[in-house]
């Protein structure tokens, strides 16, 4: 798959409290929980997110609570792809399971700056800042995991056959 | 065979004889939880999935406890749709207000989970059941909706650190100050994707309570799971809540572990954890005076009946202080009414103390004690991230029942020993 598009940039353990605040998690209505993604960590998020579409963040992200909501809320914002150092083990199982790409790449994470434009292909595991020209690389998905975000989730895959 | 206490479990549940890390399997759960506010995300999938009927009427497990009782009418239409799907899939063990716990306190006590046991649950404080020696990880609303359905999840096998307890505690050091004084030490992503498994000499002199807010916060130190080695005091635990036979898995004698970090329990002081990170930690003897707005005293990390005669023994006789707002929420039904019946409950109403029914409510900030703009709690919980309790400004001191109990009489951040006989 092909992601292309700007990034917004974070720091270590962003957490899944301020990605989407628990007062909040009365509704699993995607749209809503989309209008208060990152509101404690970033006011302007809803704005970037306008024209970006690609995050790139330190370690440990998606630290803490195991909800759903957190990757959820930020694939509904428009976010095609998650470029971290490192994630947390629950989000990162999550975010494969809603179908939101993430790609686990300390040196991308760590080069690559908010603002500017990234192309990746994630069949090659090829990631490309298109600012500063540099090239990363990072393992592609093995062919499950592809399959599952192709298809949109864990639960679509299942229903059209392609995990048994 | 060189395979850790939690790899044994797994490849048994996977039904082969051996399993080695990074491996992927597919395992068969023991035990499929989740709560009022993951479930409804999970029974979404599971209806896209078009299965009629969850694969064990009493495996499946569902506890109203985060936004319960309803905090508004958004939570109760959340819990209504879980308890209409519970209905309607003969769900056994489903636990509403009247019945219900903190999910984490609640299983173990109505034993729901033995040694040996794979537990998944839809809350990241699942794994607090390694405390009995089993498996237990939380996952997302998707991996609940597949387990429902199937009675399968699939694992990545995890490497593991392995601690080694030695010594005895202090007076009025618990659980939670070992927990946070090893976060403190490995960070938030210490061990992350790995499990943390607790073993040697000192492990005897915690006791199950200790263990379970141990295991409880391996997921702030980024774990998969938290385990401990059984020994009595588990085996006695179990046979006392549960009918079903503990399975002891031991790790071997070989097994490979990423590292082995040695704990004397003897030198652990009072360890308080500063916002907005479970690993800002600092022991008592070393702070300023920090005043404070808020003491909550409770959740699946601290709302044990341990905890709480604890924190009533230290309130016995005094007042809360002035301008402090002191919550005390015992974990569940049975725990509220032992306290009662002994009279723990009386002490907190005497000292000032607001006594709430079991719920996580000021935990993940939702009700029963938010914050306002700046203002400062010392909880018994399990995160200080930023707006945690309620405005973002605000913020969350982690400590122990010992160092909230003192701190409500004080007024400030302080340790059981600073109190006046």
């Amino acid at each position: 798959m092909i992601f292309e598009g700007k990034v917004i940039k974070y720091g270590d353990n962003v957490d899944t409290d301020v990605i989407i605040p628990a007062r909040y998690l009365n509704t699993i209505d995607k749209k809503e929980l989309a209008s208060h993604c990152m509101e404690d960590l970033d006011l302007d998020f809803q704005e970037k997110v306008k024209t970006a579409n690609i995050i790139v963040a330190g370690n440990n992200f998606g630290c803490g609570s195991s909800r759903e909501h957190a990757p959820l809320a930020i694939k509904e914002s428009g976010v095609t792809l998650v470029i971290a150092k490192s994630f947390a083990r629950i989000f990162y199982r999550n975010a494969i399971n809603i179908g939101l790409a993430i790609y686990e790449c300390p040196e991308a994470a760590e080069a690559i700056e908010g603002g500017d434009e990234v192309y990746s292909d994630s069949d090659r595991g090829v990631i490309v800042d298109k600012t500063t020209g540099k090239t990363f690389t990072t393992k592609p998905f093995p062919p499950f995991i592809a399959q599952i975000i192709a298809d949109g989730g864990l639960m679509e895959a299942i229903k059209k056959g392609n995990i048994r | 065979m060189s395979m850790t206490m939690t790899q044994k479990i797994l490849a048994a549940h996977a039904g082969v004889d051996k399993v080695e890390a990074g491996e992927l399997i597919l395992v068969s759960l023991d035990r499929v939880l989740g709560n009022d506010i993951t479930s409804p995300v999970a029974i979404r999938e599971f209806n896209k999935l078009g299965y009629d009927a969850v694969y064990d009427k009493t495996k499946v497990t569902m506890v109203m406890d985060h936004f319960a009782p309803n905090k508004d009418i958004k939570a109760a239409i959340q819990c209504k749709m879980c308890r209409d799907f519970c209905r309607e899939k003969e769900v056994v063990h489903f636990y509403d207000v009247g019945r219900m716990g903190v999910e984490h306190a609640l299983l173990p006590e109505r034993g729901l989970v033995v040694s040996g046991d794979v537990v998944i649950g839809a809350d990241s404080h699942t794994c607090t059941y390694g405390a009995l020696g089993a498996f237990s990880t939380g996952v997302g609303s998707s991996d609940m909706a597949c387990g429902m359905a199937t009675g399968k999840a699939w694992f990545k096998v995890p490497s593991a650190i392995k601690f080694v307890l030695t010594g005895k505690l202090n007076p009025h050091i618990t659980g939670k100050d070992v927990i946070l004084h090893i976060i403190g030490k490995i960070g938030v992503d210490g061990a992350l994707y790995r499990s943390m498994e607790f073993t040697g000499e000192g492990v005897s002199e915690l006791s199950v309570t200790d263990r379970l807010t141990i295991c409880n916060m391996a997921i702030e130190a980024g774990a998969k799971n938290g385990i401990f080695e059984v020994d009595e005091k588990t085996l006695a635990y179990v046979k006392e809540h549960s009918d079903r036979e503990p399975v002891v898995y031991r790790a071997d004698e070989d097994a490979v572990y990423d590292e082995v970090i040695e704990i004397d329990l003897s030198t652990i002081k009072p360890t308080v954890a500063f916002p907005h990170l479970p690993e800002n930690t600092h022991t008592t003897d070393e702070i300023d005076e920090i005043r404070i707005d808020q003491v909550v005293i409770g959740s699946c990390t601290n709302g044990y009946y341990e905890n709480i005669k604890e924190a009533a023994e230290i309130m016995r006789g005094r007042r809360v202080a002035d301008g402090v707002r002191a919550i005390i929420i015992p974990a569940t039904q049975e725990i509220y009414l032992r306290a009662m019946r002994e009279g723990l409950l009386e002490v907190f109403i005497e000292a000032g103390c607001a006594v709430s029914t079991p719920t996580c409510g000021p935990c993940l900030g939702g009700h029963m004690g938010i914050l306002a703009p700046h203002e400062r709690a010392v909880a018994t919980t399990n995160r200080n991230f930023v707006g945690r309790m309620g405005d973002p400004t605000s913020e969350v001191y982690l400590a122990s029942p010992a160092v909230a109990a003192a701190s409500a009489i004080l007024g400030r951040i302080a340790s059981a020993d600073e109190l006046e006989d």
